[in-house]
C-alpha cells in the first residue's frame, strides 16, 4: 500500500457566484506522478492553486471540503508554512530577472531570510541543479542573471528552485506549455527521473503527456472529477463514456 | 487599367519628399530654444566661472571677484532633504497604489496626488511658511526642504506606481509561492525588479525642483553666507540668480549667468544619469 501525500476530500472552490470546482476527491500517493487532465477553463489550475492556497490572492474566491498534506489540514496551517512545504512551478517560465542562477536556486532560502553558512548553500545549489538535470549546463555560468537561459533551461530552474525547498509534494501547471518541442521531452523525462525522490502532481492539457509520464491520471471536466486511477488503466479502459469521448479527442 | 486615375507616381514621391522634409524642417524648429537657450547661457556665463566662482563665498557690493559655493552647497543640501521629506511617503504610496489598484484609500491618494501637482509652486511656499517658518520663527533649510519635497512628491508617487504595475504578476507569485511573506515578496522581488523605474522617478523629480525659486522665497530664503543647519536659511542657485538678476550691479548680472549656467550643467547632468540609469539598469523579464 503506498502512502497518501495529499487528500483531496469533497472539495469545491467558487470566485463570488461562479462554481468552479464541485465535489474533487482526490489521493496523491508518494513518488507517484499524478496527473491532472481536461479541457480549458475546467478548473485545473484552480485546483492546484487550492492546494498551496495561492487562490487567495484572488479577490472573491472561497473553498470549502478539506485538502490534508500529510493528514494535517492545510487550511488549518499558515499559508507561508503550508507554502514552504509545497513546491509550485509555473506555467510561465518565471525566474526572478534580478537574481543570478545560484540566487534563483537559493531564493527560498534567501528572500524567507534563511541564513545558511556558505558552503551548505553551494551544496543545495549544485543538488537541486543536479536534480533539475540543469547542472551541467550552468555550473559555469551561476553567477549569470537566469534571465539569459532557454525558455526550457529557465523552467528547470524553477523547478530547482522549488526542489531546493526540499518540498513535500511538487505542483506543476502546464509546465512545458510554453516551451517547444524539444524542451518539453527534456522536462518530461526529468520528471520520470524526479519521482524517485519527489512526489508529483502535473496539471496538463496535453493528453499524450499524461500519458507518457504519469502514474495516475484524474480527468477533470467542467469543475467535476469525472474519472480518477491508474493512467494505464484510464487510458485504455475508461469507465466514463466522457473520459473515453475526451482521449480519442472528440472535445477539449 | 485600374489605377490610371491615381495621380502619376511621380507626384506622389514628390510629396512623400515634400513631407519628409516638413518633418525635418519643422522637428528642428522644436529644438530651437533649447539651443538658444543653451547658446545664451554659454556665451554670457562661460566667462564668469572659474575655479573662485565655484569655490568662493559671494563678495560684499563694489568688492571684484566672489562666487557662489554658499548656493551650490545649499542646492544640494535641499536636494537631499527634500529627498529625505519626500522619499519615504512618495514610494510607499506609490507602492501601495500599485498593489491596490481599488478601494477608496487608492482613490483618495490618486486624487490627491494628482490636485497635488497642480497646485501652484508659490502656493506651496507660502503653505510652507505657515506651516515651518512661522512656528520656527526663522526661514531655514528645513522649510525650504519641505516646499521641495512637497513639490516632489507627485512624480514619485507617480513613477513608482507605474513602474511597478509593469512588474508581472508571475514574479510575485513566483515569491509567494515560496512561502516568502507579502511585504518581503515587495521589498526584495517587486520594488528591486522596479528598481531602474524608481530611481529614474527620483531623478526626473530632482531635476524638476532643483531649479524652483518661488516655493523657496518664503522658506529658504537665501543666505549670503555658507550653512548646513537645517533650521538657518539657506541660500540655492536659483535663489542666487533671482537676487543677483534683480541687482542693480553689473557684477552680480555677471554672477547670475555663471550661476544660470553651473545649473543648466547640473540639470543637464541629471538628465544624463536618468537615460544612463534607465539604459544600464533595465531588468530583464
Ligand atoms: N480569478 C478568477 N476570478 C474569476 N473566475 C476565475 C478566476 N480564475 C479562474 N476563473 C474561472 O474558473 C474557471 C476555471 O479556470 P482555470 O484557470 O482553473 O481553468 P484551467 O483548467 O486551468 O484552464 P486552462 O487549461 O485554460 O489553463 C474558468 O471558468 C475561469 O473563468
Ligand atoms: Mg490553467
Amino acid at each position: 500500500m503506498e502512502s497518501t501525500v495529499l487528500k483531496i476530500n469533497e472539495f469545491g472552490a467558487a470566485f463570488g457566484d461562479h462554481v468552479v470546482l464541485n465535489n474533487i476527491n482526490l489521493s496523491i500517493t508518494h513518488n507517484n506522478i499524478t496527473a491532472i487532465m481536461g479541457p480549458s477553463g475546467c478548473g485545473k489550475t484552480t485546483l492546484i492553486r487550492c492546494i498551496n492556497r495561492m487562490h487567495e490572492l484572488e479577490p472573491g474566491a472561497r473553498v470549502w471540503g478539506k485538502i490534508y498534506l500529510l493528514e494535517e489540514d492545510i487550511y488549518a496551517m499558515h499559508p507561508i508554512i503550508l507554502r514552504r512545504k509545497i513546491g509550485m512551478v509555473f506555467q510561465k517560465p518565471n525566474p526572478f530577472p534580478t537574481m543570478s542562477i545560484y540566487d534563483n536556486t537559493i531564493a527560498g532560502f534567501k528572500l524567507n531570510g534563511i541564513k545558511l553558512p556558505r558552503a551548505e548553500r553551494d551544496g543545495i545549489v549544485e543538488e537541486s541543479l543536479r536534480k533539475a538535470a540543469l547542472w551541467n549546463e550552468v555550473k559555469d555560468n551561476l553567477h549569470r542573471k537566469g534571465t539569459f537561459l532557454s525558455g526550457g533551461q529557465q523552467q528547470r530552474l524553477c523547478i530547482a528552485r522549488a526542489l531546493a525547498m526540499d518540498p513535500d509534494i511538487l505542483l506543476l501547471d502546464e509546465p512545458t506549455s510554453a516551451l517547444d518541442p524539444k524542451s518539453t521531452s527534456h522536462i518530461e523525462e526529468l520528471l520520470v527521473e524526479l519521482k524517485k525522490i519527489e512526489t508529483i502532481l502535473l496539471v496538463t492539457h496535453n493528453i499524450a503527456q499524461a500519458g507518457r509520464v504519469s502514474d495516475y491520471t484524474a480527468f477533470l471536466y467542467v469543475g467535476e472529477l469525472v474519472e480518477f486511477g491508474q493512467t494505464q488503466k484510464l487510458f485504455t479502459v475508461p469507465e466514463d463514456t466522457r473520459t473515453e469521448e475526451y482521449l480519442s479527442g472528440k472535445f477539449g | 487599367m485600374r489605377f490610371q486615375k491615381t495621380p502619376h507616381i511621380s507626384f506622389r514621391i514628390f510629396k512623400d519628399h515634400f513631407f519628409m522634409i516638413a518633418i525635418i524642417i519643422l522637428s528642428v524648429i522644436a529644438s530651437f530654444p533649447l539651443l538658444f537657450i543653451l547658446f545664451h547661457i554659454f556665451s554670457h556665463g562661460f566667462s564668469s566661472i572659474n575655479w573662485e566662482f565655484l569655490m568662493r563665498l559671494p563678495k560684499p557690493v563694489g568688492e571684484a571677484g566672489g562666487g557662489i559655493i554658499n548656493a551650490i552647497v545649499g542646492t544640494v543640501l535641499l536636494i537631499i532633504f527634500s529627498c529625505i521629506v519626500a522619499l519615504p511617503p512618495g514610494i510607499i504610496a506609490g507602492i501601495y497604489l500599485s498593489e491596490n489598484k481599488e478601494g477608496r484609500l487608492s482613490y483618495f491618494l490618486s486624487l490627491s496626488v494628482e490636485v497635488l501637482q497642480s497646485i501652484p509652486s508659490i502656493v506651496i511656499g507660502i503653505i510652507v511658511y505657515v506651516w515651518v517658518v512661522r512656528p520656527f520663527k526663522h526661514f531655514s533649510l528645513l522649510a525650504g526642504s519641505v516646499a521641495l519635497g512637497i513639490m516632489m512628491l507627485p512624480v514619485i508617487v507617480k513613477t513608482t506606481e507605474e513602474t511597478l504595475k509593469l512588474i508581472p504578476n508571475y514574479l510575485k507569485e513566483a515569491s509567494l509561492a515560496l512561502g516568502v511573506p507579502y511585504y518581503r515578496t515587495i521589498l526584495r522581488v517587486v520594488v528591486p525588479a522596479g528598481l531602474s523605474g524608481i530611481i529614474t522617478g527620483i531623478l526626473i523629480a530632482i531635476a524638476r525642483i532643483a531649479g524652483e525659486t518661488a516655493p523657496l522665497l518664503f522658506t529658504a530664503f537665501g543666505n549670503p553666507f555658507m550653512n548646513a543647519n537645517p533650521l538657518k536659511p539657506v541660500d540655492s542657485l536659483p535663489l542666487a540668480i533671482f537676487n543677483y538678476a534683480k541687482s542693480p550691479f553689473p557684477e552680480w548680472h555677471a554672477l547670475a549667468w555663471g550661476a544660470s549656467l553651473v545649473l543648466i550643467i547640473m540639470v543637464l547632468g541629471l538628465n544624463l544619469i536618468t537615460r544612463l540609469v534607465t539604459k544600464k539598469w533595465k531588468v530583464r523579464f
